[in-house]
This record gives C-alpha cells, structure tokens and sequence, in this order.
C-alpha cells in the first residue's frame, strides 16, 4: 500500500517523530524542507482538479453541475495518491480546487485546522471522526447517504456519529492481518492456521526449521497495537473491545488479563527486541524469509520496490488472524477505513454535498484505483476487475467479517491510545511478568480521561 | 546633575527628555518599543497563557468557551497519577545537564589542543565540527539508522557479540528508589546511547566557541606567564581560563538550555521508552493527532518553565555578583 495508508495509521506521536525526521532529512536535502513544513499553496501546489479539458475546465464543470466551486482539504501528498485523488475528484465532475498538505502537518495540525477548513476535508473513520462530529466541527452529511449505492451497511455504520447521523463518507479501506511468503509456506509445508493451537504448533515448528516464527516491531508504539486489537477481538469479542475503547471497562479486569496471558504464548516466537524495530526493518525479515509471518496492514507491500522486489511483493500473501475462542471464531477483522468529511459551515454547502456524493461514487473509487491500484474500494459497485490477488482478498475479508474495528488510535481517545495504552504495551513487550503493575498504571491514567 | 537631583521628578524628566530631539525621541520610542513589543507579543502573553491554560481543561478544538477551570486538578494528576512520567523526565534532564557539563570540558580540552597549531589541526576542526552543522533531528535519524539499529546499525554489524537493542532497551543501568515515589528513577540504556549521540554533537559545538576565545586570548599573556614560569596546567588555571570568561558565561548558559530544552535527537528516535524529556511530555500532550489534552502539556509546561527561571535566576544573581566584585 502507499505511504498515504501508512500515514493514515500514524499515531500522533509517531506522525509528530516522523515529521520531526522528515524535516531534519530535509534539512539535508534543502528543497524538500518547505515541502515538509509548508502548508499549502506553495508547499504542495493547488491542484485544479477538473476534467482533462484544460481550455476552460471551470466553466465545463460549473455547468455540469451547478453548485459552483468548493475547496477540498487533502493529505493525500505523496505523489501515486494525490494524482489518483486528483482523478476521483474530477470524475464527481464538481469544479474543485484541492488544498494538499503533507500528511504529518495534516494530522498533526488538524485541531487548529478544522476550525477554518475547507468545505471538505480528507479524515478517517472511527473515533477520531466521532470525536469532531460529537463537537459540532464537521457537519451532518445523512442526507448525502441516501444517494451513495453500493456502499454497506457496516460503512455506513462506521460513517457515523454517536448520534446515528452520517458524516463521513468513506473512499478505501485496508485489512490486518497475517502475511507470510506462500514460497516459504510451500517450500516447508506449513499449512494455513485457523485455531490457535494450530497456530502455536505453526510456530513451534518454524522456529525448529530455524525461521523466526512472527515479524515484531513496535519503533514508535503504534504497530503492536495491531496484535492487541486482534488478540482482544479473538479472546474478549467486539463489543468487549469496544466497550474498552470507549473507557467503559476496567483495564485491571481479568478478561484484559487474559488477552496478555495468550500474548504471553506468543511472545517466545516474536523477533526478539520488538521496541527498538522499525515495520519496516521487521518487513525486510520476511521479505528475506528469516521470519515467517507478519501481523500488520496490507500497505507491507509497499516496503518492497515494485520493481527490483516485484517477485517478494507477488510471494506474499496473508490470513485472517486465527480463533482464539469458538465463541467468538474469525468474526471480527481490523480495517481502518479512509475518507472525506464536510465542514461544519461550509462556504459552498450544495457543492460541498455535491463533492461528498460524488467521491462516495463508483466512478470516483474506479477513478482513483486506475492510478493508485493499492488500496481497496469502499463502494461495493466499484471495478474490482485490476484488482490483484491481496486486493481482492481483502475485499473478501472486510465484506465477509462480521465486525469492523479501525485501530486503537482511531477506536479511541488518541491521547490515551498514544501516552498511555501504547506505553503500557511497549512496556508488557519488554517486561512482561510486570504485566500487572502496567495495567494498573494503565487503568489509574485511563481514570483522567473522559473518553467524551 | 547634583542641582537637580533635588529637584522633584517630573521635572527631571521634563528637562531630560528636552535633551533629545524630537526625532531622537521617536527613534528611542521605535528602538525600545519593537523590541518590547515583540519580547510581550511573542514570550510573555504566551507565557502567560500557559500558566492560565495549564489550570484548565481544553481540547484545542472546542471553542474558547469550553475552556473549562479545573483549578490544580491538572497538577494533581501529573504529580500523582503520571509521576512516573514526570519524575522520568526531570531525571533526564537532570542527567543531561551533568552530562553536557561534562562534554563541554571536554569540548574545552579539544579547542585547548587543537589551538596549539599541531599538525592536521583543520582537518580535525572539520572533523569535531562536522555533526554541529547537522541539526539534532537529523543527528538523531542518523545514529538510528545507521549506528544503533539493531538489525543493521554500524555497532551491532561491529560488534562480535550478540546484537543489542540501543533504541529499544529501557532498562535500567542503575536506578534508585525515592521515598515519595513509586517506580524507580534511573538511567536507561537507551538513554545512554542517545546521550553518545548528543555528545557528538555538543562537544564540537563547544569546541568551536572555545578556539574562537582562544584566539582572542592575548599572546602578550600567554608569554608573560611562561616567563614566570609556569606549567602547562598552572599557565590555564590560572591564566588562560580566567581571560576566557565571556566564553564561559555563554557555554553555561548553552549548556543548561541544551539540557532542558532537549527534545529533537529523542522525537527523531520516536521517543524510545525511557528516553522522556521534560520537552517530549509537553508536546505528546499538546501536539500529534490527539493534541487533545492542552491543560496537561501546559501543566507540563510550566513545570518546566519554573526550572528555566531557577536556573536563569541563580545564574543572574550570582553574575552580577560577580561582575559587582
């Protein structure tokens, strides 16, 4: 996937280090600084998103449509994303100009910036987007939900606010989940696990063959949030694990215990030394078939050069983290989940509704993944014939779970996800017999947060 | 003077101001009144503001309206239920204040040798100062990368035994238990790596500040003192170290600051676990996508805005002792 999926993962710590980095390296390569701090016009250049018909794309479009000009408020920076977003937004045929921010500074400013934003603005599902709508920031969109087909019912629930109203609209999505190389699965003849225990034996027997059973980095407290989400999920089911990110459970519960006493298990055939690993570092370990499987999102891919590594890229595959308990089986998948909202008073409401409706379409998706084939449509009407085979199975698995979650730090209050439930995995990580003095301190902190 | 010293104040002003111009006078108001606009606009109001912000609750988002008092509750909770963090940081910061302190000698014994026109003595210039010109979040990403990753970094790949985690390993090297608080304070073995790093850095950043004072040092002083007889050490004690004075006085001062404003080189390693400063607790609760939690990273803030003033107020008052001497 592309850096615009990782991106979207970022943790505010880890998007605030990554900036930090990314304007240092900058330093070094001079031109890229502004690029990096700048915020709009200059920095990332305003695209004009209409039609191809460069002789007077304006009036093409206000014709079509009627509803005028609207700004668009975009983090898709890097360069496959911004030109496919830049593709969707003129198949919606509405005339828009489309403000692009470089990632970080997007989400890392975002507070300050919806107070003045465009009419509308690229975000995320879950949480993050409840948080806004609950504030009365973004507005209430429901009515465009009425003509947005092909888009499910599980979208349109994680499209809404606490209050049952839609404001979101959701572009692409991409799974979790266990990759490995089919090659080395081949070659060894393992086969894919299902249960836990065949899981266990999987990786007892990989790590006899002398491969690291599970790829594990946790460099910036974000990527093993991945394992806690699906461990709570298989052990505890959904709704436990909403209800715990929502604060309403106590962290020092036994059934939080127990998703750390099966992590425990797990532990022995991780790559020793998660906390100091980049995902990247841990991708290059599969990539090189020193370890075997890899719990983290289907944007792994893009680790690898699409065209010196294209044979690891196409050896890779992955599978649906395994039952923990029966009772709760496969049934929940984590596939956080990309799209637009609109401002709360937008300068231009009809084009902005316009706008939403439109990138919400089939043919804004179909446009998009014809120049950015690495992510999954929300729409289910969308082309799915370019798919790859991981595209296509991730549509299989989101389309097929019962329950969608997004991620800890889009499931609940960022600030508690980031410096206070990340730190205290990092900490079980590298001390994990202190599990109950960290659960403790996880739960007295999770006190001071209101989780409004 | 004198005749007018008894005179009421008013008209001392009064005459006074008749001194000047007019233009003079416009000039005065422009030169004093910038730079005091900007010293209020741009430190004191938001200065002030933090204080006022770290008693209260705020998203950062909701309208100023929400702001809501919650008198020292943010206090409370950085004290009690977050001491932990808290007490981490002011560790560090403490230990990097001796640790800087140290790397500035050294710093100064560098400069000190290299001022002797030995051999080759540029190419070590450029050397020592080479990472100064690099700002700390790039010297940060290059000793992650490059010297401290654990499956590729220069050290492991050097190392003949197993690998180690330089990034990753918060454990302890030593700690101690203080009475009033729970976890255990020390110094991390990431922290230590990360304090090599520094030391890279800062040493040459010093070193340079020294051969510039170095040059200026008299000769004449240098010879007179050798005539005396003195020894090599004596001739610096008591000589050369002494004349450096206004070098010293700023290396002070940049050193403390460096060690209480340090926040770059640990945001550059994604702020390892152990590796917290005073500056990384303020901005985790103020910046990032959650920046929900303002009146925390003000509380923060102000935490350490009261060890900058104590440090600026001892050094202040015992400069001018000094200089009143």
């Amino acid at each position: 996937m592309t850096d615009e999926a990782k991106s979207s993962l970022r943790l505010p710590g880890l998007s605030r280090r990554n900036f930090v980095v990314g304007t240092g390296a900058a330093a070094i390569g001079g031109a890229a600084l502004l690029a990096a701090c700048g915020d709009d016009e200059e920095a990332a250049p305003a695209t004009t998103a209409a039609p191809a018909t460069t002789a007077a794309p304006t009036t093409t479009a206000e014709a079509d449509t009627g509803v005028g000009t609207t700004t668009l408020g975009s983090n898709y920076s890097d360069e496959k994303p911004r030109n496919a977003l830049a593709a969707a937004v003129a198949a919606t045929g509405v005339d828009t100009v489309i403000n692009t921010i470089d990632h970080n500074t997007y989400q890392e400013n975002f507070n300050t910036y919806i107070q003045q934003p465009d009419d509308v603005v690229a975000w995320f599902a879950g949480y993050r987007m409840r948080a806004f709508a609950s504030k009365g920031v973004v507005g209430d969109i429901s009515d465009v939900w009425d003509n947005l087909p092909g888009m499910s019912e599980g979208f349109r629930s994680a499209a809404s606010g606490l209050d049952g109203k839609q404001y979101f609209v959701p572009l692409y999505f991409y799974p979790w989940a266990v990759h490995y190389r089919k090659s080395l699965f081949a070659d060894n003849g393992y086969d894919i696990p299902t249960t836990w225990d065949d899981f266990m034996v999987l990786c007892e027997t990989m790590a006899a063959d002398g491969i690291t059973p599970l790829c594990a980095a946790n460099d910036g407290r974000w990527p093993q949030m991945g394992m806690f989400d699906m461990l709570n999920m298989r052990v505890n089911g959904y709704d436990f694990h909403v209800s715990l990110m929502g604060g309403r459970e106590n962290w020092e519960d036994d059934r939080v215990k127990s998703i750390f006493s099966t992590w425990e298990e797990l532990l022995p055939y991780y790559q020793p030394d998660p906390n100091g690993r980049t995902w990247q570092d841990a991708a290059n370990a599969l990539g090189d078939k020193s370890a075997g499987m890899y719990l983290i999102g289907t944007f792994l891919t893009s680790n690898f050069d699409g065209e010196t590594q294209a044979d690891i890229i196409d050896d890779i595959d992955f599978f649906l983290f395994p039952e923990v308990d029966p009772a709760h089986g496969q049934d929940a998948i984590e596939a956080p989940i990309d799209g637009f909202m609109m401002a709360a008073e937008p300068a231009n409401e009809a084009g902005a509704k316009a706008l939403l409706t439109g990138l919400g379409s089939v043919e804004a998706i179909d446009a998009y993944l014809s120049v950015d084939p690495s992510v999954v449509a929300a729409n289910s009407n969308a082309d799915t014939s370019g798919y790859n085979a991981l595209q296509k199975k991730s549509a299989e698995a989101v389309s097929s779970a019962k329950y969608i979650s997004q991620f800890l730090d889009r499931d609940t209050d960022p600030d508690f996800a980031a410096n206070v439930a990340g730190v205290g995995i990092a900490d079980f990580l590298a001390t994990p017999g202190n599990i109950d003095t960290i659960l403790a301190d996880v739960e007295a902190k999770k006190q001071t947060y209101t989780f409004e | 003077m004198r005749a007018t010293a008894a005179a009421p104040p008013a008209r001392r002003r009064r005459r006074r101001s008749t001194d000047l111009s007019r233009a003079d006078r416009i000039w005065l108001w422009v030169m004093v009144g910038v730079p005091a606009a900007l010293h209020i606009g741009l430190v004191w109001i938001p200065a002030s503001l933090t204080v006022i912000l770290s008693f209260a609750e705020w998203d950062n988002l909701a309208p100023l309206s929400d702001i809501r008092d919650v008198g020292f509750r943010n206090y409370w909770f950085i004290f009690t239920v977050f001491e932990g963090d808290l007490f981490g940081a002011l560790f560090n910061n403490f230990v990097l204040i001796v640790w800087l302190t140290i790397c500035s000698a050294v710093g100064m014994l560098f400069a000190y040798l290299l001022d002797k026109n030995i051999r080759g003595s540029r190419i070590y210039q450029s050397i020592y100062y080479f990472p100064v010109v690099l700002s700390l979040a790039v010297v940060g990403f290059i000793w992650k990368s490059t010297m401290f990753s654990r499956d590729r970094g220069l050290l492991n790949t050097l190392w003949p035994g197993g690998p180690i985690d330089f990034v990753g390993d918060g454990t302890k090297i030593f700690s101690f238990d203080l009475p009033f608080l729970d976890p255990a304070l020390g110094l991390s073995k990431n922290f230590a790596a990360l304090l090599v790093a520094m030391a890279w850095r800062h040493i040459g950043y010093i070193m340079v500040m020294y051969l510039a004072g170095l040059k200026a040092v008299d000769h004449a002083l240098r010879e007179a003192a050798a005539i005396d007889g003195c020894n090599e050490w004596q001739a610096f004690r008591r000589v050369i170290f002494p004349s450096l004075k206004p070098i010293n006085v700023i290396v002070v001062v940049i050193t403390a600051i460096e060690a209480l404003r340090a926040y770059d080189i640990i945001a550059a390693l994604n702020e390892p676990r152990g590796t917290d400063v005073m500056g990384t607790l303020v901005t985790k609760s103020l910046l990032g996508e959650g920046g929900g939690r303002v009146g925390f990273g003000s509380a923060y803030g102000v935490v350490m805005l009261l060890l900058c003033l104590g440090f600026i107020i001892w050094y202040v008052i015992n400069h001018y002792r000094e200089s009143e001497l």
